[in-house]
């Protein structure tokens, strides 16, 4: 077990080494930071200066190992754009981005799994038909679509919830929650459903697909020839066993609701990281984009080391495994 | 004939399937008794039938198919037409089942103590320290070592055949009347078949119980089954003492499936095997549905369908059977 940990905490290493390379060159070529930082006044001699003081003049090498030093120290610079600490930044944007993509995960996961079992069990019934084509909307429909669509008959035509931003937020320490106030919930609403949807198809789905098979497995007739009951035999037996491949899903699918909330946190004008990151993109402001990918990559690697975690925990087969190699 | 009524009877069961070009007659008209303490072996190829009579005695057709007709009787009471949750107690309690394959029996997640408790504390007032204990005999009497320390292992720490004691195990939780075995030894190896065969015996011996064995293996049926039936596109062609089945089979069909057994002190070097395969659900021939397989049909045998007939202390479905009792009455 601590192996295996070892093992998959040495991969993700690598993984986040391979990001930062790329995030390092990529963001070298969308442009010159400097034009974008000073006005068109501006002498030659000043903008050298300038370019100096940034360190951009140093060989390319040097420039990846500061970055890469100073990210592992989660310095990610001065941001270009408004000439504050990136990290600072982040911060005030992350509880944003967090508090939306967990509630349209809960969302999802907390409806998709129920209407998946439900669906999976009862294949033929009127409400499973139902559910089934909802999800087909849900499922074929674009985000920002899904979401002018609830801003129109929710905000414009009814007029019972906010079309953008957060609602009043709390401070608390150094994080904003709007979960604390009627207006902060119900700003929540609109943007998690639209976040939150596609993923709830998603987990719906192949929940259902899922039990489906299980359900004609031999040990799913063999638990109903020993008389367990239904609950028994659909919830204990038949779930469990739907779930390995659910979890890797929905790990994954975190790490795409919070890379997606770029979209939705433009359609709903949601002060998070994703608002931050294409404001950043139209300002060529470098060390905010690159921090952005490193933060989402290393979301995303932490995601599939605890999806990984949970196999073990759940799948007494790959506890084997894993000790083996 | 008995005082007390068989384990289990079974009375003219039809099993159909509704499909788009019409209704399948997968299992046609068949009856049978089983004694406590006997083993009556039901053979036939594959898509006979044997299966899905033993599913519907314990109530687990697949939908679309259902029981069309006729009677099951568990002790003497009918079962077949009990809702689902009046046959939820029964099986596992009162019907014990084990199916082919022991690596897909058993679910791969749960530790096989925990589905052992779980079956017992379902049907057996007992508290979880109780069921234990109780699964831990359990698991002993099935032949596994060290049981206090197994019945913590999940069941990809089992070899097949231990998988297969596990399940046996799994189906005696609650002293059941009846235990289904399909196909119970197929799926293992040789050595381990014999196994698996003498424990079932043992075990029906020591508590009374009586056995529905379903396989096509006659091997298996001649050194377990005190009688035996034999299927063929979902009817019961005959049925008799395993011997008598066996030595002097009065059925062509059974002969065959005879001659398709390797024997040791054998004369011939060559497998007799029937030519041609069992027809399909669909296009079940008139008269005997055997008819155009079988080396001694004659005129009769393509008109009208035979039914099972008396002949020595068995019942076979063969209009020879009816013209060597015309000829030469026994």
């Amino acid at each position: 077990m601590l192996a295996f940990t070892i093992r998959r905490l040495l991969e993700a290493a690598v993984v986040m080494l391979t990001v930062a390379l790329l995030a390092f060159v990529l963001f070298r070529f969308v442009g010159d930071p400097i034009n974008q930082m000073v006005g068109q006044d501006t002498s030659i001699a000043e903008r050298e200066e300038l370019r100096q003081r940034l360190g951009l003049n140093d060989p390319v090498l040097v420039q990846f190992g500061r970055f890469i030093w100073n990210a592992a120290r989660y310095d990610f610079g001065i941001s270009y754009q408004v000439k504050r600490p990136v990290t600072s930044l982040i911060a005030e944007r992350f509880p944003a981005t967090f508090e939306l993509a967990l509630t349209a995960a809960l969302f999802a996961v907390l409806l998709g799994i129920p209407m998946g079992v439900y669906t999976g069990i009862h294949r033929d019934s009127w409400l499973s038909k139902l559910f089934l084509s909802v999800s087909l909307v849900g499922i074929s429909l674009p985000t920002f679509l899904i979401g002018i669509l609830l801003i129109y008959v929710f905000a414009v035509q009814l007029g019972v919830l906010p079309s953008f931003g957060r609602g009043e937020v709390v401070r608390i320490g150094g994080w904003t929650t709007g979960l604390l106030t009627a207006s902060g919930l119900k700003a929540l609403i609109l943007p998690a459903i639209t976040l939150g949807l596609f993923q709830m198809t998603l987990v719906t789905r192949l929940v259902r697909s899922q039990m489906l098979e299980v359900l004609r497995t031999d040990y799913i007739k063999f638990a109903r020839a020993r008389g367990l009951s239904d609950r028994a035999v659909n919830f204990g037996h038949a779930l469990k066993n739907t779930l390995i491949p659910v979890i890797t899903i929905i790990g994954l699918q975190l790490g795409a609701i919070i890379a997606f909330a770029i979209i939705t946190e433009t359609v709903f004008q949601w002060p998070g990281m994703g608002l931050m990151f294409i404001q950043a993109v139209q300002n060529a402001d470098i060390p905010v984009m690159s921090a952005y990918l490193l933060l989402v990559a290393f979301l995303f690697v932490l995601i599939n080391l605890i999806v990984d975690l949970l196999y073990v925990w759940i799948d007494p087969r790959v506890r084997i495994y894993g000790r083996e190699a | 004939m008995m005082a007390e009524p068989p384990v289990l009877s079974v009375r003219n069961l039809r099993v159909e399937f509704p499909t788009r070009r019409g209704t399948l007659l997968a299992v046609d008209d068949i009856s049978f008794d089983i004694a406590a303490g006997e083993v009556l072996g039901i053979v036939g190829e594959s898509g006979a039938g044997k299966s899905l009579t033993g599913s519907a005695i314990i109530g687990l057709l697949e939908p679309p198919g259902r029981v069309a007709g006729g009677e099951i009787r568990l002790g003497g009471r009918r079962i077949d037409n009990l809702s689902r949750e009046a046959m939820r107690p029964i099986r596992g309690k009162r019907i014990g089942m084990v199916f082919q394959d022991p690596l897909t029996s058993l679910n791969p997640l749960y530790r096989v103590g925990d589905q052992i408790i779980e079956t017992i504390r379902t049907h057996l007032p007992l508290g979880e320290r109780e069921a234990r204990a109780r699964a831990i005999e359990l698991l002993t009497e099935v032949g596994i070592q060290g049981a206090e320390r197994r019945i913590d292992a999940y069941p990809h720490e089992f070899s097949g055949g231990m998988r297969q004691r596990v399940v046996l195990a799994l189906a005696l939780c609650a002293e059941p009347e009846l235990i289904i075995a399909d196909e119970p030894t197929t799926a293992l190896d040789v050595s381990i078949q014999a196994q698996i065969i003498q424990l079932l015996k043992r075990l029906c011996r020591e508590r009374g119980t009586a056995v529905m064995l379903i396989t096509h293996d006659m091997g298996v049926i001649a050194e377990t089954a005190n009688r035996v039936a034999v299927m063929y596109a979902g009817r019961i062609v005959e049925i008799g003492p395993v011997r008598e089945v066996i030595q002097s089979a009065h059925h062509p069909y059974t002969r065959g499936l005879m001659g398709s057994i390797p024997s040791l002190e054998g004369t011939s070097d060559r497998l007799t095997q029937i030519p041609g395969s069992m027809p399909r659900l669909t296009a079940i021939p008139k008269g005997c549905a055997f008819n155009p397989r079988c080396p001694l049909a004659f005129d009769r045998c393509r008109v009208e369908r035979p039914d099972l007939m008396a002949v020595d202390h068995s019942l076979a479905a063969c209009w020879l059977v009816a013209r060597e009792g015309a000829e030469a009455p026994r």
